[in-house]
């Protein structure tokens, strides 16, 4: 396992700030690991709970604690899907389009979707409440069809349900 | 991430289940799932204790023989339930330990996201310790000195739970550094992944573990030879490691039997079904059971449907037909029909459903996950969707399902870097096979009017 380094109280290029809890976090997830470099991936979601999600200067200021290039990090950033490298809404929808619940009324519920919220995938509505996007099988297919708001998942749901669903969520 | 308002949404909310209540599971029948609650609650550590658990750790550590950890998975032949169906016990036995080799990494591949797979959530969720305790016994036979869960990130009650449970397991001493006295040391973490379907390959996974892109790595060298960060690990699925247990304390003969004889395949499997059936759900019943069985307890197909085809274990296996429900369920048997037994639960489409459609929508899946590494996957798949799409348009060009059928053998096994293109090409050429008709259908007859519309070239 890899040492666990000291907090550097680093900050990243134009002013922004890693908050001093997230480092810590990042410094533990390192431990966890031979190579720091594999704490990667859990160190953009720590910046993306706090900020939504990943902006570039997150990417320096990470690959510094890393203690890797800022090209890597931001290799991987851009490989993984719920890695945000955009500003996202406050939340994001992520409703499966996969076989069971295409077979299940998916086109009805992503239609539902797209005229309830205004907006279509990789779109965040004006009031930045909510960002739409598609996932892989949720494994929820005994629920299909599926879809995930933040870290909760329903299924399933019907078009009739959704102006319930999106409430809760201001 | 944040917590929503609890409200009526409460009743939408995913709760993964069994459909088997407990009167019906017993541990000499059952040893999956018969410890699962009818509430729906995990088994924690009290009451996983009460019903035997942790005495295959126990008993292994006393006999103090790793490799007879090995041989009892070999005699009762586990194969893999990630969905390649390999024999646990060889590749354990193959993996590099002794001399000057360091202890490697056990893995347990958690990244589910086979479409109309949900059979490990279930395990994860409701029976965090089955799971922890197949690890350490996996990681005695392969001298794995630490363990780690790649966890798909969409899974977070599993992650509460296996967390809650791994600190469980470490505070009475399940885990960490001298197991029960034995002198044998080993935890495990939770890692979370980001996304991307391709995590779950065995290789890639090792990449992403480490931090790093997830594309597929060159084989040889296994990952039993050289895996993540150079030392031998072992990855296995989470239901393949929920085995271990039971055959390590009762015996590989014992295990053999649970099949009844259906199949030369010992053991039980979660098997399950979705899509528009009466009851779409998971139930542990003997390896080879067959697909007229697990249709039969989902209540058959909604409404007045009939079956037209079926997936029997996710996406990427080839498409079955109603004649094929008699058929046993087991690797061997469902590998001659053409297809692969994959992660053992059933899709199954209904008659009214457009083959070109459902077609369009699995190529549309593998093309947006393909890793981007190799040709034919990357730039065939892509290609794929637009042709389906254009058949599914009525706009097809002729050639374009001879054209298909180029692309998908491009994909076959073997030509490309892992095995995500002949996933791809799998249930295409089965279609193909079986409904060729209707994609000749979608071929534009010469002089009939072009469609209005410009063929959608959506994103893939
Ligand atoms: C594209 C692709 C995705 C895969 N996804 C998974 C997965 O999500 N879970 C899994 O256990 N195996 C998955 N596999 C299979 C793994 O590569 C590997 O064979 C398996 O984890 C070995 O464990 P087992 O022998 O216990 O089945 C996938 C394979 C491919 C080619
Ligand atoms: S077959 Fe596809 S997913 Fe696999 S390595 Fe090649 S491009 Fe990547
Ligand atoms: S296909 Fe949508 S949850 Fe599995």
């Amino acid at each position: 396992m890899a040492t666990t380094p000291q907090t550097t109280g680093l900050i990243g290029s134009d002013g922004f700030h890693l908050h001093p809890a997230d480092e810590a976090a990042m410094l533990e997830e390192m431990a966890h690991y031979e190579q720091p470099q594999a704490a990667c991936i859990e160190a953009l979601k720590i910046v993306q709970r706090r900020h939504g999600w990943v902006p570039d200067e997150a990417i320096v200021a990470i690959a510094r604690v890393l203690g890797i290039g800022p090209a890597a990090v931001e290799g991987v950033a851009t490989f993984y899907s719920l890695i945000f490298r955009q500003p996202v809404g406050r939340h994001v929808v992520l409703v499966c389009d996969s076989s069971s619940c295409f077979l299940t009324g998916f086109d009805e519920l992503k239609r539902a979707l797209v005229s309830q919220l205004g907006i279509d995938y990789g779109q965040t509505t004006d009031d930045d409440r909510f960002t739409l996007l598609p996932v892989c099988c949720l494994g929820a297919c005994d629920g299909a069809p599926a879809l995930m708001i933040d870290a909760d998942t329903y299924g399933p749901v019907s078009a009739g349900d959704l102006p319930d669903l999106l409430e809760g969520y201001p | 991430m944040r917590q929503a308002i609890p409200g009526q949404r409460d009743s939408r909310r995913y709760r993964s289940r069994l459909l088997q209540p407990e009167a019906e599971r017993h541990a000499d029948t059952h040893p999956l799932t018969w410890r699962l609650r009818d509430d729906g609650e995990a088994v924690w550590l009290d009451d996983y204790l009460r019903k035997d658990g942790y005495q295959s750790v126990r008993k292994a550590l006393d006999d103090g023989d790793p490799q007879a950890v090995i041989a009892s998975m070999k005699a009762a032949n586990v194969r893999g339930r990630g969905g390649g169906g390999f024999s646990t016990g060889l590749k354990w036995s193959l993996t590099l330990q002794g001399g000057e080799m360091p202890r490697g990494y056990l893995v347990c591949n958690a990244d589910e996201m086979e479409p109309g797979t949900f059979k490990d959530r279930l395990l994860m969720e409701q029976q965090p310790h089955l799971l922890i305790e197949g690890m350490i016994l996996g990681a005695y036979a392969n001298n794995s000195c630490y363990g780690y869960i790649f966890l798909r990130g969409e899974y977070v009650e599993s992650a509460r739970v296996l967390n809650l449970a791994l600190d469980e397991a470490r505070e009475a001493g399940w885990l960490g550094a001298d197991i029960n006295g034995s002198g044998f040391d080993f935890d495990i973490a939770v890692h979370t992944g980001a996304g991307r379907y391709i995590c779950g390959e065995e290789t890639a996974l090792i990449n992403s573990l480490e931090g790093k892109r997830a594309n597929p790595r060159a084989k040889p060298p296994f990952p039993g030879q050289s895996g993540a960060w150079g030392k031998p690990s072992v990855v296995n699925n989470v239901e393949t490691l929920c085995n271990v247990p039971a055959v390590i304390l009762n015996g590989a003969d014992w295990y053999q039997t649970l099949s009844g004889g259906r199949t030369d395949d010992g053991g039980t499997k979660l098997y399950g079904i979705s899509g528009p059936v009466e009851n779409p759900g998971l139930w542990e019943l003997p390896m080879g059971t067959t697909g007229a069985e697990i249709l039969e307890r989902a209540g058959g197909m909604c409404g007045n449907r009939q079956l037209k085809a079926w997936l029997p274990g996710g996406a990427s296996t080839g498409f079955l037909l109603p004649e094929h429900l008699q058929l046993p369920l087991d690797f061997d048997t469902v590998g001659k029909e053409g297809s692969r037994l994959g992660t053992g639960l059933l899709t199954v489409v209904p008659d009214h459903q457009s083959m070109v459609a459902l077609m369009r929508n699995l190529e549309e899946f593998f093309a947006r996950e393909s890793c981007g590494w190799c040709t034919p996957c990357r730039d065939g798949l892509p290609w794929v969707v637009k042709l389906l799409q254009a058949l599914e348009w009525g706009e097809g060009e002729e050639g374009d399902i001879e054209l298909l059928d180029k692309l998908a053998a491009d994909c076959g096994p073997g030509l490309t870097f892992c095995a995500h293109a002949p996933g791809a090409a799998m249930p295409l050429q089965t279609a193909l096979k079986h409904f060729r008709h209707e994609f000749e259908q979608g071929v534009r007859k010469p002089g009939s009017k072009a469609h209005q519309d410009p063929i959608p070239v959506g994103e893939v």
